[in-house]
């Protein structure tokens, strides 16, 4: 679930952003006064609320408010991070002060530093990332309910369940530094998601389904009995799943394995990966590396995404971002430490968890959809796999060797002819990449990271 | 260290605690639990000859739980003063879904955990920054000493200080400190535009004298560097069925994979493992015992006491086998009327309790390591691993290889690119004919992670030969 990463930003009852601009500013000052020739601090909080049903029946209940803060310092060209979720005064004048002397110890880094005033956004839009909607708790475990009671009414083969989930978070972030930069944003999420069990009566083997929807609107989520349904017919799809022979064949990846594919390509074009000559796709700005079907964009400013925000974990503004433009790498994703090290200005996708320096992460980083249907690409396939499911992590990012857990469907004759798990896809992503032959019409944002249908030529499928 | 000081150091009295567990403790609500936390992290890190980055995080919070029947209410903050604690416990005890406490419960009985397994002064465990840079700094140059071709190394120090203490409903105030820190490098080697990872580290509960002890930070980096040299000439990995050899230590990783989570309880009493309902069947051929158990010293999966203030232990998960138990927490354990095994953990006091394995291991056979491999016409030679995973439900697992080579005519022989193998867990350990005299635990460098909460574990295994699994690679 993408849920997680939406808890960074986080929102009080109790506490206004004036209240936590003036925080920033007394920690800013407190850390000049240690010694820090530049500072920035982050606060987040935040509250969640979510609930579990299992059979028909609440099975877990979680409330919780939270609230956090993060400094970086420099001391000249040394820095170091802290962060606390002790917001005492004395706490954390320690802890200014002990980052102070964190940073004197550590060595210096001629390219470290806050980005330059002059880069920090000037606009910040209002990008719709916020719902104020409070849904009590019996509205949540009935929305779960419905979920799952829709996942058993679909079929009778779905037998069990490992429960619904029904998650509502909302919180804040405010960012302030040196330069006098402040901003913050509000943002909030909706989801549901839905596990039921689907077994064969006859060789009592059972197959997990997953369906579910993220939403920053509450208003905007589908109904709980379609993501029920939908999580039901993909658990009963893949009852009686057997092997099959080891063999070169087309591979159809569907939209959740194709959107894990572009999260493949994401990492490989992050700033640290590259400076740290530990991505396959060094030095290959301006390069095709993959083919002219793919136009690739991370745009950051994506009203209503769930990876928008009007500026970067450092407050450079975000924006739409030209990643791959035709199959050429017109750019890379960096931050201000990753953009000096590449000798290019930052893209504005600095990520920050609260406590440590900035990353790169994308936004909405997604893979423009095509003009095929799904059908249409798994008919053009004689023999080949519809992948449906992906486990493991056997993906090596400095040499692009992939070789994955997969399960889906076997194709025969442009058809989906029967379930398959048991085996394992293997190629190398440079490859890959250039082999994707069509690309779906089917694009749809379920998280960071989106991509259509796509159909790679040929892979290496292992079963038995 | 007695317990009420370590209940003090919240600002939180006894008489609190009791006050909150009172509140509770409802007329429906079976249990009840306060988990006090407090951490503090610590980490450098270090890349292109430089320690760049020192961080230092400090959390602290309270985590409050009430179970009813199969429902579990729990609310936490970090915040933690009398009214926090009543607004937790409200939330909570909400599942409830009856009248506010009447009940009292039990005078909290001190304890200590049974066991001391990681006695680590603070003030060792506690290092200063320029110590941790000078570790790092040799390690740089150790790597780049081993082979010209080293062109980057990336390593880092972290370090955790856990203070917790429990108290529950059923009369227990039970305080524990928990050191655990971790050391990891990875190089990249390069010769001819050519590219290669190779990553090593280790760990534990222990202090900082444990990585220089016998230059171990310089022995890690070696095999750090030497992992990279190894792949740059590696070929491309075989497709398809073939016997398997795994070598001793982190490989073990199988096990925690292929059976571990299929027999944590919850799956169980849930129904929803691919081992539901197979407790006194052969799961495994004859060879294999495995145990998962939480009290070895200083070992990264181990615990003076789990997250529920139970006493951890050694299981025995399978018996010549035979499958023989489950991994259990308090409410699994009352629901499935079975014994607690000290497995109820959480990732910090903002996660629900889950049972969760601690370090788990197949004991030694008999075999002779070489004569394993000398029994393998073709196959893989396997000896480290980067991570896997498991659908629990159709017992499907996977593992990846890092370094691997081809056995032919039963030689090792060529390198071979990483590659992913996939298996059926309950079926797999049938395929298991060899179990080598060699028995190794890692070097203490796991993260488990399930329901998105990650707990340090560990895993351990002696030389064994897998008869048939599929191997994800790239040639026929």
């Amino acid at each position: 679930m993408e849920l997680r990463s939406e808890l960074q930003s986080g929102r009080s009852a109790t506490e206004s952003d004036g209240d936590y601009a003036r925080l920033a500013a007394d920690i800013l000052s407190r850390a000049k006064a240690c010694g820090a020739t530049e500072a920035d601090v982050v606060v987040a909080d935040g509250q969640t609320l979510s609930v579990q049903v299992r059979v028909g029946a609440v099975d877990r209940l979680t409330k919780a408010r939270e609230k956090r803060l993060g400094l970086r310092v420099f001391v000249g060209k040394r820095s170091a991070t802290s962060s606390t979720s002790d917001f005492s005064k004395e706490s954390l004048e320690r802890l200014v002060s002990e980052t102070c002397t964190l940073a004197k110890t550590v060595v210096e880094d001629p390219t470290s530093g806050l980005p330059e005033a002059n880069q920090m956004a000037t606009d910040l839009p209002d990008l719709d990332l916020y719902d104020g909607t409070v849904l009590s708790t019996e509205n949540q475990i009935e929305w779960a309910k419905r979920g799952e009671a829709a996942a058993f009414a679909a079929d009778e083969r779905v037998t069990n369940s490992e429960g619904a989930e029904f998650e509502s978070s909302s919180g804040r972030v405010i960012l302030a530094n040196s330069h006098g930069f402040i901003g913050s944003y509000n943002g909030s999420s909706f989801s549901l998601s839905v596990s039921p069990i689907a077994s064969d009566a006859r060789t009592g083997s059972m197959q997990r389904g997953v369906w579910y929807e993220v939403q920053r609107k509450f208003a905007r989520l589908a109904s709980a009995e379609s993501i029920g349904r939908e999580a039901a017919r993909r658990a009963v799809r893949r009852l009686g799943a057997r092997r099959v022979a080891t063999k070169r064949v087309p591979v159809v990846f569907d939209q959740e394995t194709a959107g894990s594919l572009l999260a493949n390509l994401c990492s490989a074009v992050s700033g640290y990966g590259l400076y740290k000559r530990a991505s396959f796709l060094l030095d290959q700005l301006g390069r095709t590396i993959a083919s002219d079907l793919i136009t690739v964009y991370d745009d950051g400013r994506m009203v209503g995404g769930l990876g928008s925000r009007p500026f970067d974990g450092e407050g450079v503004a975000t924006r739409k971002n030209t990643i791959v433009e035709r199959g050429v790498l017109t750019s890379y994703l960096l931050d201000t430490y990753s953009g000096k090290k590449m000798g290019l200005p930052s893209t504005g996708n600095a990520s920050r968890s609260v406590g440590e320096s900035p990353s790169v992460g994308p936004t909405n980083f997604y893979l423009v959809p095509g003009t095929k249907t799904p059908e249409q690409i798994i008919g053009s396939v004689k023999e080949g796999l519809y992948l449906t499911e992906l486990i493991g992590f056997g993906i090596n990012m400095v040499t692009g060797d992939y070789s994955r857990g997969a399960s889906g469907f076997w194709i025969e004759n442009g058809e989906l002819a029967f379930p398959v798990e048991e085996i394992t896809i293997a190629g190398n992503l440079k490859q890959m990449l250039k082999d994707i032959e069509m690309v779906g019409n089917d694009l749809v944002f379920r998280g960071r990271v989106a991509s259509p249908t796509v159909k790679i030529a040929e892979m290496m499928v292992a079963g038995n | 260290m007695t317990e009420a000081v370590q209940l003090a150091t919240f600002g939180v009295t006894e008489a609190d605690a009791r006050h909150v567990l009172d509140r509770l403790s409802t007329r429906d609500v079976d249990y009840a639990d306060l988990y006090f936390e407090s951490r503090v992290a610590e980490s450098v890190s270090m890349e292109e000859g430089i320690v760049k980055r020192a961080a230092k995080s400090i959390s602290q919070g309270v985590g409050v739980r009430a179970t009813v029947g199969e429902k579990t209410g729990f609310a936490y903050s970090d915040d933690l003063t009398k009214k926090d604690l009543e607004l937790a416990a409200d939330t909570a005890r909400y599942i409830a879904d009856s009248p506010k406490g009447t009940r009292t419960v039990p005078v909290p009985v001190h304890r200590r955990p049974a066991h001391d397994l990681y006695p680590v002064d603070r003030a060792k465990a506690e290092v200063a920054t320029p110590e941790r840079v000078a570790l790092l700094n040799e390690i740089d140059a150790e790597a780049r000493r081993y082979d010209p071709r080293i062109k980057n190394v990336m390593a880092s120090f972290n370090t955790e200080y856990k203070v917790v203490v429990v108290a529950t409903s059923d009369g227990v105030l039970v305080a524990d400190i928990q050191p655990l820190s971790r050391l990891q490098i990875s190089c990249i080697a390069e010769e001819d535009g050519n590219r290669q990872i190779g990553s090593f580290g280790g760990g534990g509960r222990v202090g900082f004298e444990f990585y220089r002890d016998r230059n171990r930070h310089l022995e890690y980096a070696r095999e750090a560097a030497r992992e990279a040299i190894v792949n740059l000439s590696a070929v491309e990995a075989p497709a398809g069925v073939m016997p398997v050899v795994l070598a001793s230590g982190w490989p073990g990783i199988l096990l925690h994979e292929a059976i571990g989570h299929g027999l944590e309880a919850d799956f169980n009493r849930k129904k929803t493992s691919a081992f539901s309902n197979l407790i006194g069947q052969r799961v495994a051929s004859e060879v294999c015992t495995i145990v998962d158990d939480g009290t070895l010293p200083f070992r990264r999966g181990s615990l003076n006491m789990d997250d529920e203030g139970t006493p951890t232990g050694r299981t025995i998960l399978i018996e010549k086998g035979i499958l023989r138990g489950y991994l259990t927490d308090k409410l699994n354990a009352r629901l499935m009327g079975i014994g607690l095994t000290g497995n109820g953990r959480r990732e910090s006091y903002q996660s629900v309790v889950l049972p969760r394995m601690t370090n788990t291991f197949m004991l030694a056979g008999e075999s002779d390591p070489q004569d394993i491999i000398r029994s393998v016409k073709r196959g893989l030679y396997a000896v480290s691993f980067g991570g896997g995973q498991v659908d629990i439900t159709n017992g499907k697992f996977v593992f990846s290889a890092s370094e691997a080579y081809l056995i032919e005519d039963g030689k090792v022989t060529r390198p071979v690119k990483g590659a992913t193998l996939i298996g059926n867990g309950p079926e797999i350990l049938k395929k298991v004919s060899m179990v080598g005299h060699d028995l190794k635990l890692d070097n203490g460098i796991g993260t488990c992670g399930k329901d998105g909460q990650s707990v340090p574990v560990g895993v351990g295994l002696p030389t064994i030969k897998v008869d048939e699994i599929t191997v994800g690679g790239t040639q026929r």
